[in-house]
């Protein structure tokens, strides 16, 4: 196979419209971004080139298994970039016809994904439009009436919608105060711990609430704070009244948030690890030598290397202010009460699927729905106000 | 990265132990309420009864709850219904989002980036669970199975996380059999996926938890409640604590007249677990390798 290779490389040449020396000039700063797959993210972008050869030497000598091809990559990855297709604008486009020759059987492999997406992403999108009808299921899309802007006014109009609509944002600022943060100390927490056997067990721990269901989450909640819980059997064979957290409206809030604590932040901590594993150990061995202590270095060095990502991670949040997950909330509205309870996504569903007013649901959806799109991008282009990078680059 | 750098102060014992003991307290915080779970489950009437509920202490070894769970009652055939929705739906998620990543992972590729904007708005732009569920009725899938698999068989997140996996092999890996004449699903099949294991099995264990887990799908799509999966059953008999009308297992106690068993009620809960328990450590190790790397850059 690597005989293959280094034949494969010049002929790749001969079609590259710039020259070897292009290609050669282009490889080195590639270097630390090919091979370097385990450290995320790069490094920061002014140290880069700088840092580069001390990197890839690093790397190449650590892994043992990829030495071999790491060496030859510099190379070959230059060359193989321009023979390979068009990257950027050194591409000169060619006719269509040759390109649908050489590529029909990479779009017909997308075929499945985007015609899945077409039809239960795009077609539903469209369905829309009945929000702008008096949609009766027995007439159908084409034949119901249009009434114009009549749900959207009697939503705004609807007391519940608002309520719903505040219950909503009032959880998200909550977890925002209370849910946010803790990821970022867990990970900093974890990445602290120096045996990495320790590590990983704790990590696997905390990662695994994850992966249950909502169903699961609630349930066990249930079985230590409910009514008939552990907590309030201890009190009971005790002498004291039981107590039962899971159907109170006031601590609702408390209560919804321990649970995504519990199910998610230790997996939210993945992206933070990440992170944290990309930040360059010499700032911190610099930082050290100047007298920096444990402290100073976490404030100095530590938290600046996370800003981008929870400035990221603030932003997706923001935009998903009205999106606070259906199931827990499904869930849990009947024991506590439609007060505390009623999230926009319940309220859509019980708007609809229970009583049938179907143009009234896709109504709220679709404001919910567009509300949503301007709040990410509105949070977006704050982040890049003050210069971090967003959810997508600026073009 | 074991070995502390020689510039860095040894952390005081304080310190040591406060860090010692945190960690102590959320892997107990995680495991606890599970333990419970599992040893309840396990144990005979009277201990459940003894204890007034949730068994903390062993006491006594029964498997009595879960023979009566799987004597063919809706909690055998939920379960049934569950594994077979994962099993199928995993398969046509891993292989349509293997297959799109690939087909979008070649720099340059025609129209790959009309295609990829597409799958990208998607994320921004949720349909909205109404004209989702009218289109499923209109498609003729209520109370089908398929129902809990296509409208999300495609996420377009595993889907870039996937791509840009993809893309960091070295180009000059298929490029070289291309040159030999290779057809591109014979590249994938032959050197891309074998080259792709750690993320083929995170992005499997992701779409076969949904899987698993799916409980709104059901909710919307299936009112014929002998087709169940199991967090729909669970929900009702543990969580609401109903009794499970159709159930054989559980009825034979007077018409329901009789509070759910708690034992019975742990053991589902058990049921619902134990495929994430025993899956998640294989796959477990490839976190860090596989998937982070894509989310960060993707």
């Amino acid at each position: 196979m690597p005989e293959n290779r280094t034949d494969s490389v010049p002929a790749g040449d001969l079609t590259s419209p710039a020259g070897p020396g292009a290609a050669a000039r282009t490889a080195p700063p590639e270097t630390p971004e090919a091979p370097e797959t385990s450290a995320p993210a790069g490094s920061p972008g002014s140290v880069a080139p700088a840092a580069a050869p001390r990197t890839g030497d690093k790397t190449g000598a650590g892994r043992t298994g990829d030495g071999k091809t790491g060496g030859g990559r510099a190379r070959a990855g230059g060359a193989s970039r321009i023979g390979g297709g068009a990257p950027g604008r050194r591409a000169r486009p060619r006719p269509l016809r040759q390109r649908l020759l050489r590529d029909w059987q990479l779009l017909l492999m997308t075929v499945p994904a985007v015609g899945l997406l077409a039809v239960f992403h795009y077609i539903p999108m469209l369905g829309n439009v009945i929000a702008f009808q008096d949609y009766s299921p027995h007439v159908g899309i084409t034949d119901s009436p249009w009434i114009g802007l009549t749900n959207f006014q009697w939503l705004l109009t609807d007391q519940s919608f608002w309520d719903a609509t505040l219950n909503t944002l009032t959880i998200t600022a909550f977890q925002l105060v209370f849910y946010f943060p803790i990821p970022i100390f867990l990970a900093i927490l974890l990445d602290s711990v120096m045996s990495p056997r320790i590590r990983l067990f704790v990590q696997s721990i905390v990662y695994m609430p994850h992966f249950f269901s909502w169903v699961l989450v609630v349930t066990l909640f249930q079985q230590i704070l409910g009514g008939a819980g552990l907590i309030s059997q201890m009190l009971r064979n005790n002498g004291y009244d039981g107590i039962d957290i899971m159907t109170n409206p006031d601590t609702f809030l408390l209560l919804v948030t321990a649970e995504s604590v519990w199910k998610d932040a230790g997996w939210g901590t993945i992206i933070f690890l990440a992170a944290l594993a990309a930040i360059s150990p010499n700032l911190y061995e610099a930082a050290a030598v100047d007298g920096a202590n444990r402290w100073r270095r976490m404030w100095h060095i530590t938290l600046p290397g996370l800003r981008p990502v929870i400035v990221l991670l603030l932003i997706l949040r923001l935009g998903d202010a009205l999106n606070v997950g259906f199931e827990q909330f499904f869930l849990q509205r009947d024991a506590v009460g439609r007060e505390a309870a009623e999230v926009l996504d319940t309220f859509i569903f019980w708007r609809t699927l229970v009583t049938g007013e179907w143009s009234y649901g896709a109504a709220a959806g679709l404001v919910k729905g567009v509300v949503g799109l301007v709040l990410i991008l509105v949070a977006n282009k704050v982040a890049h106000r003050f210069g971090e990078q967003g959810i997508y680059k600026r073009s | 990265m074991s070995t502390r750098p020689v510039w860095e102060e040894r952390p005081s014992l304080p310190g040591r132990l406060t860090k010692g003991l945190t960690l102590s307290l959320i892997a107990l915080i995680v495991l606890f309420p599970i333990y419970i779970v599992v040893l309840t489950s396990l144990s005979p009437a009277d201990a459940v009864n003894e204890a007034g509920g949730l068994v903390v202490v062993p006491d006594g070894f029964s498997l009595a709850a879960y023979r009566e769970l799987f004597s063919g009652g809706v909690v055998t055939q939920s379960v049934l219904v569950s594994l077979g929705v994962t099993a199928v739906g995993t398969v046509v998620s891993l292989v349509c989002t293997v297959l799109a990543a690939y087909g979008l992972s070649r720099p340059g590729s025609m129209l790959h980036r009309p295609l990829l904007f597409m799958i990208l708005l998607t994320f921004l732009f949720t349909p909205g669970m109404i004209p989702s569920y009218l289109l499923v009725k209109s498609l003729g899938l209520i109370d089908s199975y398929w129902s809990l698999i296509l409208p999300g068989a495609i996420n377009a997140f595993n889907l870039v996380v996937m791509r840009a996996f993809f893309m960091n092999i070295p180009e000059e890996v298929p490029d070289s059999a291309r040159i030999d004449g290779a057809s591109e699903f014979r590249i994938l099949t032959r050197i891309v996926l074998p080259m792709s294991k750690g993320v083929i099995a995170v992005i499997g264990l992701f779409y076969a938890v949904g899987y698993w887990n799916a409980f709104f799908n059901a909710i919307l799509y299936l009112n014929d409640n002998a087709k169940w999966p199991l967090q729909l059953v669970m929900r009702q008999y543990v969580q609401q604590g109903q009794s499970l009308t159709l159930s054989s297992a559980v009825d034979t106690s007077s018409a329901g007249a009789l509070p759910p068993n708690l034992a019975i009620q742990m053991a589902i809960v058990v049921l619902a677990l134990l495929p994430v328990l025993f899956v998640y450590p294989f796959v477990q190790r490839h976190f860090t390798k596989g998937v982070i790397i894509g989310a960060v850059k993707g």
